[in-house]
């Protein structure tokens, strides 16, 4: 008997699998949604840099057969930057979790997106700092048990999509695990997508979100709390303000064209 | 990189100039080859920007202002692995948000180059405070190569080694400015291009199926693969193998990090660079560095006067220390004098070096001013009265 092996094996760095993620992360979905959609588009993987910061999400680019940055905390878009204002041939993607991009990326986040860098973005809300333990993230919801939480936390969330909407981002879109065909399907309109575009998708993160603000160390229960907290965009109409709290409403955001960042300055014959 | 423009007669402004100090290091990147430079404002080191902004569109290349030094230095790295000759410039609180990036630079052995024009007090004082910071600023193990020039024509020609250090060793190479020679403006004469001597990293031959991005020969650096050319580098700043990729292995561990030491450390005859004067019958000697070597070649000329045996040992390379020259001088005198615009931090790493061979004596100066050479004289004449 023949062992099957998955097409999209090739893909992988080295061949290298199994992948370090917990037992029921959401992770390997999504590293598995982006190869899905990379596979349809029938993208090169040479002409891709892929880009993760430091925590759980930021290692998914360790696991693709692609040129890659890794390792340091928040600096995704910095370094993406410089490769594609050096570099516009080449095509930059970013795996960053919730902590790396709206917490000590946070600035550089609003500026590319300000910018309309042409990058993007796959952000992976999964709550809180998972790789850490299961600190309180600036997406964790009001009144969360973390690890430094313990009493519950007293912070107001970032709602990340609003927040690249009115930096400037050309396209949002925000979509969950639980919903992996309209998740790929959002991943291949920011891959094709000409300036800055982020999907941010909502994760299921058993291990520490699940067990200390849920109560529950299932992958299931997890999906299903993200299920019962999501709305989609289609059917917020005629909705209260009362009734949308503390939803995640799922779909596009913003899909609009404008210019892309090429440096602050670039030379014109007329301009000297 | 915008390729339509590749004006590279613009480059080498050829002829005598009356140039400030800070404008000296952007010719001299320009004349160097540098096309990507990302800075964020800071006086006194914003005239490296402004002049940047200007010069670098005209050449083809790339000029962003970021959100925060962290950008900078972390653009600066990428672009340069994406093929860039790339540059930042900053003044020392600046330089402080900058270390993190620098610490990644060494790990992944990115080639790039950082001036730090050294201010104190919260404002344009001049200082050499930065001299240990540019060593030892990041965390984790790794050697830095510093430089530091002492007038404007030193800037230029500096910075166009710097860009060469750091091109052959792959490692960050810092440029110390200092408030006195930045915003001062001097003759500065820009050789003919042929006259310049220009360094590249080196590319690999290899396919992607045979390169190991990280094997180098011992002490030496690893031949670059081109990005987005299916050679599939991981640039991480996890321990990471020949291959690339993350690794446990403690011994390889230990092993990759005494290559990118040994890489500065062991090629110091190649990398340090010194001037010595008056040294033949000397039987004492003042060691100093940058915009100090101006009070104290005056001092020696002065104690010259009186006959005193005074020679000066002026070290352009600070960082890796000139081990083997400061000692050869140390054995050959009684006594070795430390000029330095701080509270004596460079004189330490002298007098490890000195102690067996001569006694020490550190002139310090730590105001948000430079010596005067009578200051400098003051201190000759006194330690020679005594004898």
């Amino acid at each position: 008997m023949s062992i099957k092996i998955n097409p999209l094996r090739k893909y992988i760095r080295n061949g290298n699998l199994p992948h370090f993620f917990c037992p029921g992360c959401g992770c390997g979905q999504i590293l598995n949604y982006f190869l899905n959609a990379v596979d349809d588009m029938k993208l090169n993987l040479d002409e891709i840099i892929t880009i993760g910061g430091v925590g759980c999400t930021a290692r998914i680019p360790v696991y693709l057969s692609t040129d890659s940055f890794h390792g340091v905390h928040g600096r995704t878009l910095a370094w993406a930057t410089g490769i594609k204002i050096y570099r516009p041939d080449l095509k930059v993607v970013i795996f960053a979790g919730d902590g790396d991009l709206a917490s000590i990326g946070g600035n550089h986040f609003i500026h590319a997106a300000r910018r309309n860098l042409d990058v993007t973005v796959f952000m992976v809300n999964n709550f809180n700092f998972a790789m850490t333990g299961g600190q309180v993230a600036p997406t964790t919801l009001i009144d969360s048990i973390t690890m430094t939480t313990p009493y519950g936390s007293k912070e107001n969330p970032f709602n990340i999509c609003n927040l690249a909407k009115c930096a400037g981002a050309t396209y949002v879109s925000r979509w969950s695990t639980t919903k992996p065909l309209q998740t790929i399907k959002a991943m291949k309109k920011a891959l094709e997508h000409k300036g800055f575009s982020l999907v941010e998708i909502l994760s299921q993160c058993p291990t520490n979100f699940g067990r200390y603000a849920l109560k529950t160390g299932d992958p299931e229960k997890v999906l299903n709390w993200i299920e019962d907290n999501s709305l989609l965009m289609s059917k917020t109409e005629g909705k209260s303000e009362e009734e949308l709290k503390n939803k995640y409403i799922l779909g596009e955001y913003v899909n609009i064209q404008k210019p892309v960042f090429e440096g602050t300055t670039v030379f014109k014959e007329e301009s000297n | 990189m915008n390729s339509l423009i590749s004006k590279t007669d613009k480059r080498v402004k050829t002829g005598v100039h009356f140039m400030l100090g800070n404008y000296a290091v952007v010719e001299g990147a320009i004349a160097a080859g540098c096309d990507y430079f990302a800075g964020y404002p800071i006086t006194p080191a914003n005239e490296i920007s402004e002049l940047m902004s200007k010069r670098l569109p005209e050449v083809g290349g790339v000029f962003v202002q970021g959100e925060d030094e962290l950008f900078s230095i972390y653009s600066v790295v990428s672009a340069s692995l994406a093929g860039a000759k790339a540059m930042t410039a900053t003044a020392s609180a600046g330089f402080n948000y900058m270390q993190e990036g620098i610490g990644y630079a060494c790990a992944v052995e990115a080639p790039c180059v950082i001036v730090d024009v050294q201010r104190c007090r919260g404002e344009n004082f001049a200082t050499q405070a930065d001299v240990m910071q540019m060593r030892w600023g990041a965390s984790g193990d790794y050697e830095m190569i510093c430089l530091a020039p002492s007038s404007a024509q030193e800037l230029f020609d500096y910075i166009i080694l710097g860009f060469n250090l750091a091109e052959k060793y792959r490692n960050p190479v810092i440029i110390m400015s200092e408030t006195t020679i930045a915003l001062m403006r001097e003759r500065v004469q820009i050789p003919k291009k042929e006259d310049i001597k220009i360094i590249n990293r080196k590319y690999t031959n290899l396919s992607p199926k045979d390169y190991l991005p990280f094997r180098a020969q011992k002490n030496s650096a690893p031949e670059m693969a081109p990005l987005g050319k299916g050679y599939h580098t991981l640039y991480t700043l996890n321990y990471h193998n020949e291959d690339g990729t993350i690794d446990w292995d403690a011994r390889g561990y230990d092993r990759l990090y005494k290559r990118i030491t040994g890489k500065i450390k062991e090629n110091r005859k190649d990398i340090c660079k010194t001037e010595t004067f008056y040294l033949d019958d000397a039987d004492q000697v003042i060691i100093t560095y940058g915009s100090e070597v101006r009070p104290a070649m005056d001092a020696v000329q002065m104690a010259r006067n009186d006959g005193i045996k005074i020679g000066l040992l002026k070290l352009i390379t600070i960082w890796p220390v000139a081990e083997e020259i400061i000692k050869e001088v140390a054995k050959n005198v009684h006594k070795v004098y430390v000029a330095e615009m701080n509270i004596g931090k460079y004189s330490k790493e002298i007098e490890r070096l000195c102690i067996p061979y001569c006694s020490i004596e550190t002139i310090t100066k730590n105001q948000g001013i430079i010596h005067t050479k009578d200051e400098i004289y003051n201190v000759i004449k006194e330690g020679n009265k005594c004898q």
